[in-house]
């Protein structure tokens, strides 16, 4: 299943010093909520993204531990300062124990 | 209720009760109440509103418009995304993927959704997009139908739809069309189910009004495949259909049926000028 | 001339006392029960944030009646400079009538800059989304936010 989820990141590629930018975070999966029944009346084990994590060069800025109320295709958005130039790296945690990861690259002038 | 479906009886008690209490507020001499003439003072849903057909958009709430708004925000982008990826992947004994024949979807696929469903000959009936889909694969890829509502059939004809966004439906329904297209008429028109009621009833004469504390729509099909904040999925017109009519506790038909095709011409000749909106986000 | 949608009972084949059977039965029949309640909620709070939070600070935005319970757009937005001296160092979301209480925790840092964010949630009914932030001087802050999620609505 591991390689049908896919994260979308929005994040502007530049920004001027100590502005403050909303980036955005989209990742398609089910958010089985553990609650459900299947026909034969099992309950459809729990399976969603617990955790995402968001580090600015390798130090982390923002970390969000989600529950199953969360609806499916989890989106969230933050905001961040940019105080300079780098890397964003965005890591989801599922409960299976796979992680999903996104990348990208900040210019601040 | 998230991850549930109400028992269609409760569901019809509802519907009952929502449709008891609904006030008509028609004015004396238009056929256009009054939530539909604020829809249409509104600059912002100018382009949303062609002669007297109002996209299901402009019934929205603004953070459901935003969510369409944004192509980031819109989670049918990733249907769009999948269909991508899909249209360049080879299948079936030929060897062949989309792109073979079609080359950039971009050029070759742009303004091709808003024609559709469309008489065909090899079916000697209508196709709409994912029976146009499943032919190509038969005949030219030599690779098996893929799923109605499959995940890869969604994308790609997210993926086709999306080509003509912004483009008006302009279906055609005289010559081979004509009599699938009458069908699709005596379709919505028929009362059925044990609600006892026809698609025109809510969609046609009481659009704008309320039932319960939603608000109908004009049940036009210009933003699908859409994704439906009530299925947390992307999902097809049929799917839709399917709804209303297990809403009005009928036996739905199978999605892709021939009843839901003639039905789809239909609903979409009703559009006809509407500009295509999919993926679109719906309630 | 429009066609009314008046609907005599007799008509729809549906008499009332089915239909009131027939919403017990689908009552019953509701994959979760909410078990959340408001004092779950508060003591789940509790856990998370340990100092007892004050109103005030705390903006929930989101749709008075949901469109639809199982995709309800909410954005939580708390007062701070955001700055290393006084920044939010946790937002909690919770809600009072779901199946479990939680719903998210959001773990904030200097580096925001703007303590506000966006998320979408489940609302299995009408009840209250309660957030609490916690700054970095371990006082704690507090909104809470109904919700009107209407079921059986036009679905499909």
């Amino acid at each position: 299943m591991a390689e049908d989820i896919k994260p979308r990141i929005r994040v502007p590629q530049s920004a001027k010093k100590d502005e403050i930018i909303e980036i955005k975070t989209l990742i398609s999966h089910p958010m089985e909520s553990g609650q459900r029944k299947d026909s034969q009346g099992k309950t459809i084990p729990r399976k969603i993204i617990n955790k995402m994590t968001v580090a600015f060069n390798g130090k982390q800025v923002f970390e969000a531990k989600l529950e199953p109320a969360i609806s499916a295709n989890p989106y969230l958005s933050f905001f961040l300062k940019c105080t300079q130039s780098g890397s964003l790296e965005f890591a989801w945690t599922d409960d299976d124990g796979s992680t999903y990861k996104a990348t990208q690259a900040i210019t601040v002038a | 209720m998230p991850h549930s479906r109400i028992l269609p009886a409760a569901a019809a008690l509802m519907l009952m009760s929502g449709l008891a209490a609904c006030d008509n507020k028609q004015t004396a001499g238009s056929n256009e109440n009054e939530v539909l003439a604020q829809y249409r003072a509104n600059p912002k849903f100018a382009d949303r509103i062609v002669g007297d057909k109002f996209s299901g958009y402009v019934f929205a709430s603004p953070e459901t418009q935003t969510m369409q708004d944004d192509d980031f925000e819109n989670p049918g982008m990733l249907a769009v995304q999948d269909g991508e990826t899909e249209w360049s992947t080879v299948a079936g004994s030929a060897g062949k993927s989309c792109a073979s024949c079609h080359g950039d979807a971009a050029k070759s696929m742009k303004g091709v959704a808003v024609t559709y469903p469309k008489f065909e000959p090899k079916r000697g009936k209508l196709a709409n997009i994912e029976h146009r889909i499943n032919l190509c694969r038969t005949e030219q890829m030599k690779a098996p139908e893929l799923k109605w509502e499959s995940k890869p059939l969604l994308g790609l004809t997210a993926y086709v739809e999306y080509q003509s966004r912004g483009l008006p439906i302009s279906v055609k329904v005289d010559g081979a069309a004509q009599p699938f297209f009458e069908e699709g008429k005596k379709f919505y028109y028929t009362r059925r189910g044990q609600m006892d009621i026809a698609c025109n009833q809510c969609h046609e004469a009481n659009a704008g009004m309320s039932i319960g504390v939603e608000n109908l729509s004009q049940g036009q099909s210009n933003g699908y495949p859409t994704y439906r904040l009530k299925w947390q999925s992307f999902g097809s017109l049929h799917r839709r259909f399917e709804g209303c009519n297990e809403e009005v506790r009928a036996q739905p038909f199978p999605r892709g049926s021939d009843e839901y095709t003639n039905l789809e011409l239909f609903v979409a000749w009703r559009g006809n000028g509407l500009k295509s909106e999919a993926p679109s986000v719906r309630r | 001339m429009t066609e009314s949608l008046h609907l005599p009972r007799r008509q729809t084949g549906v008499s009332r006392r089915q239909a009131v059977a027939a919403l017990g039965a689908a009552a019953a029949l509701m994959p979760f029960a909410a078990s959340a309640s408001p004092e779950t909620a508060k003591k789940l709070l509790s856990e998370l944030a340990k100092a007892e939070p004050k109103a005030g600070k705390v903006q929930i935005k989101t749709q008075e009646i949901a469109e639809n319970g199982n995709t309800v757009p909410v954005t939580i937005a708390v007062e701070s400079p955001m700055t290393e001296k006084d920044y939010v160092k946790a937002i909690h979301v919770v809600a009072d009538r779901n199946p479990q209480p939680g719903v998210a925790s959001f773990l904030l840092t200097p580096a925001n800059g703007k303590a506000e964010v966006q998320l979408r949630m489940r609302m299995a009914e009408t009840q209250n989304i309660i957030a609490v932030a916690e700054m970095n001087d371990g006082t704690t802050w507090t909104a809470t936010r109904e919700v009107k999620v209407t079921i059986g609505g036009c679905g499909g």
